[in-house]
């Protein structure tokens, strides 16, 4: 099935501060994904369970989430919350009988790395093979 | 605290699946501290219950409100502020809320969120455990402040059973055997010989079987 799909990325302000340098200019040339709307948030554990399901409310067909390493979070722990709070969202969605690989959380190093472009195109292909989100009603 | 925990979408939206709008009520008590019923939680039921539906097909109009508790009247009746924006309540309170609302509302359709699971408190970040049955005859003054009614698989009054090695309940390995513990308790109270005191047989007739419970306090009625 092709389509275009809607992607809402959450980044964490540290890990996508180079990626947004000249509006996010470089980041297009480097080929990443037109179809992923970028989100920047202070720390990624501020983002709620309830952020990410607003965001499949809004019209995302996939929704990932891209915070710093584990053991190298600028606030300690904020990218090891998200990661919880992401896994959550990826239970409840297969609770609801749709993919969880619809919702992924990456943990990236700081700045404009090769990673964050492909993980970009990782979770575009990925949503492109899923299809469409089935919470869009008709 | 009284503990829950959310049950299955599938069976929520079921619960549901005629209303075309839905009063998620939240309360602020017990199942606020325990995360499984508080304003947060009643939030993302909401959307859930949006998403489930749409996914089939449907859309409801869900209103987020929460009570200070849903197990005194005089907050039940603070849902008359919602008056004409539901077909029917999606309670995240405990057995008790639904069943006050259900008492008190005549004319009000509840359905339960959560699955109300037990008496218990919080010693670890996001776990819960049991250690209390709500027997309504305590004798933790007995044990060394430790519940076997609650805490002993088997409630025994006279333990520990055979099944008890190494300290952990034959259930399971990672259960604690609550009657070693109550043994090493009393004896870092110099209390052991309690130990040996034969606990006559128990009168369950306050635990409920002999039906449901009631207290009144004439000091406090009007």
């Amino acid at each position: 099935m092709s389509f275009d799909p809607a992607i809402t990325l959450f980044s964490c302000h540290y890990t996508s501060q180079q990626s947004c340098a000249e509006e996010g200019k470089e980041l297009a040339q480097l080929g990443f994904p037109s179809s992923i709307s970028l989100v920047r948030v202070p720390c990624t554990g501020k983002l709620q369970v309830t952020t990410l399901l607003k965001a499949f409310e809004d019209g995302a067909d996939g929704v990932y989430v891209v915070g710093c390493p584990v053991d190298g979070c600028h606030n300690v722990k904020g990218s090891a919350r998200a990661a919880k709070r992401v896994a959550a969202v990826r239970a409840a969605l297969e609770e609801l009988g749709v993919e969880g690989e619809r919702i992924a959380m990456y943990h990236l190093p700081r700045g404009l790395h090769p990673e964050f472009v492909e993980k970009g195109k990782e979770m575009d292909s990925r949503i492109r093979d899923l299809g469409p989100s089935p919470f869009v009603l008709a | 605290m009284i503990v829950a925990e959310r049950k299955p979408m599938a069976e929520i939206i079921e619960m549901v699946k005629d209303c075309k709008k839905v009063l998620v009520l939240a309360c602020r008590g017990c199942v606020t501290v325990c995360s499984a019923g508080g304003e947060r939680e009643a939030e993302i039921l909401a959307s859930l219950l949006r998403l489930g539906m749409r996914k089939e097909g449907k859309t409801v109009e869900v209103t987020i409100g929460s009570l200070v508790r849903q197990c005194d009247r005089e907050y039940i009746d603070e849902i008359d502020q919602w008056k004409g924006q539901y077909d029917a309540v999606v309670s995240t309170a405990c057995g008790v809320g639904v069943n006050f609302i259900s008492n008190l509302r005549k004319d009000t359709m509840v359905y339960p969120a959560l699955n109300t699971t037990f008496f218990g408190g919080s010693a670890k970040q996001g776990e819960w455990t049991e250690q209390c049955a709500g027997c309504g005859n305590c004798i933790l003054h007995l044990t060394g402040g430790l519940c076997p009614v609650a805490r002993c698989a088997k409630s025994l009054m006279n333990g520990p059973c055979g099944g008890s090695v190494d300290g952990k309940c034959e259930i399971d390995k990672n259960v604690e055997c609550v009657w070693q513990s109550i043994h090493d308790r009393l004896g870092s109270f110099n209390r052991s010989a309690q130990m040996e005191v034969i606990a006559p047989i128990r009168d369950w007739s306050t635990a409920g079987h002999g039906g449901p419970r009631k207290t009144v306090r004439d000091d406090l009625t009007v």
